[in-house]
């Protein structure tokens, strides 16, 4: 256990970078990636856990970052939108239609991302249970179902 | 030489690698230091007169800046229509969420520890919770003041009253209708306020500076109308007002009207110099800024024993809640509509938009359709079940056509869609004549469908307007500048297609311009309506047309020729009887320089406008008049499973063909139909407020506001029927909005008949349907 007060300084390794900020214990990882990071792909949909526009990954798995705070996180790798180059989740929602407005999307994709990786195989009852963490407003999901089976597809071809 | 059309192929949307790679700025992603940040506090009751706020220790505690009441601007009073809600609650508070008192501090916990040392005492008042208490005898007046706000001519508040707008509708002799008819039904149905749950809450960052000038960032879909209605709500002239809008993170209409900007700017102009931020975090968004409208509604149908519609007598009830903004115009628009897409001769409709202890409603997609259709489609449902007839026959029977008047008495002209053939596809989809409607499944569980038709037409000001600008660069490309704001639907993408087409050129040659402000940005009444793509759609057509001649002018003298003689495609100018005597447009955009140096011409602009061309208002006697400008019909189909054992329903598939006149981008527009079917499906099954006996919303969150989640959604059908709209650009008309209005409508009808009870309130959720099935088993 830490016990931390005022402001404290930490470093975070986000996207393979070790970055510096300077932060109150109470920050949420969320805050402090979009307000002293300028990581704003993870947006504040409602900062209670429940609508997932705000997820990371944590070593790899995903995480609601307005649940969590930056100083727990200092000993974890930190991806987020901004970390995933060119992969296959991201062209697959670009191609398939996988969102509208974009709003939900960076926390939909590293979920989603974090899914396949996990469970290459379809298996409708996890992918449920796994993308139920996320909400979207726009497409009605039929968009990211098929751009979830077309990331599979593009990730399992030779 | 000329590319294949664009029209009809669907390409990767240009803001997608910014959206899945999560670099897209939207308005909260506008992080600036030393901006001011705010806490708001909100009224935990729905109906309360406010004794005292105390203030002062908040204002002294570490980083506050201000702390503000509403006893700080006792004049100003904002409203869309009509001005009838304070920044901050003068005297008395309306609705549980609505804001009180605001802190502003250097920080978002200086503001947030401060907004704990605000003490108000409230006196409770009875609060209102719904339409008919409000419009009961005795029922207390939630705005004395009525008879004193400043609004629009089109609005007809009652003072003394709870009704905000009372829009009549009458044609016909409907008393006679009744009295000839073989059959008469009638049907009530209600449901609860709700929410958009756009996935963006709503944030303006404003800032006053030095020269006077207003600057506001804002997640709207209306610049131009912020920058309108904070102009009179603050008396300042409109140029003295900037109102900046980026891409936003979805609206659904809950961004269409003025929000959060008022009090934004208020605060701004305390602090010169300074930027005040004010964002909604989820709660105060679900609660205090606008949701969409309640009803209660009663349809009274007439029909001659074969099912042919002889008259309706219909009243609609819209919950608006504590405030008016927009609902004073849903509750128009569903007047004007009120029949659904049904040829009704005899007409007597009186549509109310009430005052109540709710939070207070705007636009949603469907703007007063979704409401009507719900009402008339549960009022079809009972009127087939009387005759015994073909829920589906009985609509296509009375399905609205080319030649017939809608209820404000205009004809419907030759752009009219084909109802029947959109019916006729729904049909097929769900084997609705091959297979039995209701069929129970070996492990007990119930299979249902059900159909609706639906319409939607814009209620829109009559002079509602878009303008274009078409600039060239260097490299020949295009760039389109409009006033609409993408909030995900995919207009720019239009709008891209629709300029490439007529510039007969590559998509990649033509860019539009993604964020709005209203200082550079060419006038758009708003993005709402479904009409951006045809209205801004028709302002780019002209501004091609206005720059093509620009590019035959110039051209002409190098090329020697005459301008008329000369076309423009596949990035060149030619002669049009001589293809290989052309200059590539790079060479002519900006100006034809020649070998020797001097130049001609200058940067083509190309200029386009377009405004709704012959709409009238209403009569307000009789409703008569030409307020719409196009329609789109459709019908809709849906199969749930419904599990007795606890109620809990599953929708199947969900099918809809709607008219659109012309299909620019099929996948877009098949996400826009899909968007909002889901949207519909959550409307019907779980959404809405939930109150309590003193009207406090106990479902203000988003882990209880339940809206459609992953795995939930069924299989869509979607399909497009393309009878042109003559005045839309290459045919098309609106489709955005529309999947979601005949959504209720189907799922009530397939619900009703899945637990053998007429359903007539949302939302269906699975202890309803248990309960219903328990009633119906005894």
């Amino acid at each position: 256990m830490k016990e931390l007060s005022g402001i404290v300084e930490i470093v975070l390794r986000v996207n393979g970078e070790d970055r510096r900020a300077a932060v109150r214990p109470g920050d949420t990882l969320l805050r402090v990636l979009r307000e002293k990071l300028g990581l704003t792909g993870a947006k504040c949909g409602c900062e209670n856990g429940d609508c997932g526009a705000c997820t990371v990954l944590l070593d790899g798995k995903p995480v609601k970052s307005c649940m969590v705070l930056a100083v727990e996180c200092e000993d974890a790798a930190v991806t987020t939108i901004e970390g995933l180059r060119d992969h296959p989740v991201q062209q697959a929602f670009a191609e398939e239609n996988g969102f509208q407005c974009g709003f939900c999307t960076p926390g939909m994709i590293l979920n989603a991302a974090a899914l396949v990786d996990a469970h290459p195989e379809p298996d409708d009852a996890v992918d449920r249970e796994w993308m139920q963490s996320n909400l979207c407003r726009c497409t009605g999901y039929e968009g990211i179902r098929n751009a979830l089976a077309a990331a599979r597809k593009k990730l399992a071809a030779p | 030489m000329n590319p294949a059309s664009h029209l009809g192929t669907s390409p990767i949307r240009t803001d997608a690698p910014a959206k899945v790679r999560g670099t897209l700025r939207y308005t909260d992603d506008l992080i600036r230091p030393g901006t001011l940040q705010t806490a708001v506090l909100f009224s935990p009751l729905a109906h309360a007169e406010i004794q005292k706020i105390e203030t002062a220790a908040a204002a002294a505690a570490p980083g506050v800046r201000g702390v503000f009441t509403g006893a700080d601007w006792p004049d100003v009073l904002i409203g869309l229509y009509m001005g009838d809600k304070p920044p901050l609650a003068r005297g008395k508070v309306r609705y549980h969420g609505e804001p009180v008192a605001v802190v502003v501090a250097d920080d978002e916990a200086c503001a947030l520890n401060a907004l704990r040392l605000v003490k108000v005492e409230y006196a409770p008042l009875p609060a209102l919770g719904s339409p008919r208490e409000a419009l009961a005898p005795g029922a207390p007046i939630l705005h004395p003041e009525l008879a004193t706000y400043a609004k629009i001519p089109d609005i007809l508040p009652e003072p003394g009253t709870n009704v905000a707008n009372r829009t009549k509708i009458r044609k016909g002799d409907p008393a006679q209708a009744f009295a000839a008819a073989d059959v008469v039904v009638e049907s009530e149905c209600a449901f609860p306020p709700g929410n958009h749950v756009a996935m963006e809450p709503r944030v303006a960052i404003a800032e006053y500076g030095a020269d006077g000038r207003l600057e506001i960032d804002s997640s709207t879909q209306s610049p131009f109308e912020v920058r309108n209605l904070l102009a009179r709500a603050l008396g300042m002239p409109e140029r003295r007002i900037v109102v900046r809008a980026g891409p936003i993170g979805g609206g659904f209409g809950g961004k269409a009207g003025i929000m959060l900007e008022p009090l934004a700017a208020l605060l701004a102009m305390r602090f010169p110099g300074r930027p005040v931020r004010l964002a909604n975090t989820r709660e105060a968004d679900l609660l205090s800024s606008p949701g969409r409208p309640g009803l209660q509604a009663r349809v009274k149908l007439a029909a001659r024993a074969d099912g042919t519609l002889l008259g309706a007598d219909i009243e609609f009830l819209f919950d608006s809640g504590g405030y008016a903004d927009y609902a004073v115009n849903v509750s128009r628009a569903a007047a004007i509509s009120c029949t659904g897409p049904y040829n009704v001769p005899n007409l007597k409709t009186d549509s109310l938009c009430v005052y109540t202890n709710h939070p207070f409603a705007t636009a949603f997609r469907g703007f007063g359709h979704i409401e009507l259709s719900y009402a008339t489609e549960r009022a079809m449902d009972l009127l087939a079940e009387r005759l015994q007839m073909d829920p589906a026959d009985l609509r296509l029977k009375n399905a609205i056509r080319r030649g017939d008047l809608t209820p404000t008495g205009a004809p419907m002209d030759e752009n009219t869609g084909d109802l029947p053939a959109c019916l006729a596809r729904v049909r097929k989809r769900l084997a609705w004549d091959a297979q039995p409607h209701r069929v129970v499944q070996p492990d007990g569980k119930i299979r249902a469908k059900g159909i609706s038709c639906f319409w939607k037409a814009p209620a829109i000001p009559t002079f509602t307007d878009a303008g274009a600008v078409l600039y060239f660069a260097e490299d020949g490309s295009a760039t389109l500048g409009t006033g609409v704001i993408e909030i995900g639907q995919g207009a720019h993408e239009g709008l891209r297609m629709l300029v490439a087409e007529a510039l007969q050129t590559d998509l990649d040659r033509v860019h539009v311009t993604r964020a709005v402000d209203t200082d550079r940005s060419p006038h758009d009444w708003a993005t709402a309506a479904s009409r951006s793509l045809f209205m801004a759609g028709r302002a780019a057509l002209e501004a091609v047309a206005d720059a093509v001649v620009q590019i035959q002018r110039t051209a002409a003298v190098p090329l020697q020729c005459r301008p008329e003689d000369l076309d423009v495609a596949g990035g060149r100018v030619f002669v049009r009887a001589e293809p290989a005597r052309f200059l590539p447009l790079e060479k002519v955009v900006l100006g034809y320089v020649y070998p020797n140096g001097n130049a001609i011409g200058g940067p083509v602009v190309g200029r386009g406008r377009y405004i709704t061309p012959d709409l009238t208002g209403l009569d307000p006697d009789t409703g008569a008049g030409k307020p719409w400008l196009e329609w789109t019909l459709g019908a809709e189909g849906v199969e749930v499973e419904v599990d007795p054992a606890d109620g809990a329903i599953r929708v199947l598939q969900a099918a809809c063909a709607m008219d659109v006149g012309k299909v620019v981008h099929p996948a877009l527009a098949r996400g826009q139909v899909v968007g909002a079917m889901a949207m519909g499906i959550g409307y019907s099954l779980c959404e809405g407020f939930v109150f309590d006996a003193r009207q406090v919303v106990q479902n203000g969150s988003l882990r209880d506001y339940k809206i459609l989640r992953y795995g939930e959604e069924p299989d869509y059908f979607v399909d497009f029927v393309e009878t042109p709209q003559h005045d839309g650009p290459y045919g098309l008309r609106g489709l955005g909005e529309q999947g979601i209005v005949g959504m209720p409508g189907c799922l009530s009808q397939a619900a009703s008949l899945a637990v053998g009870a007429h359903l007539a309130e949302l939302p269906m959720t699975p202890e309803v349907l248990w309960k219903k099935m328990q009633e119906s088993a005894r």
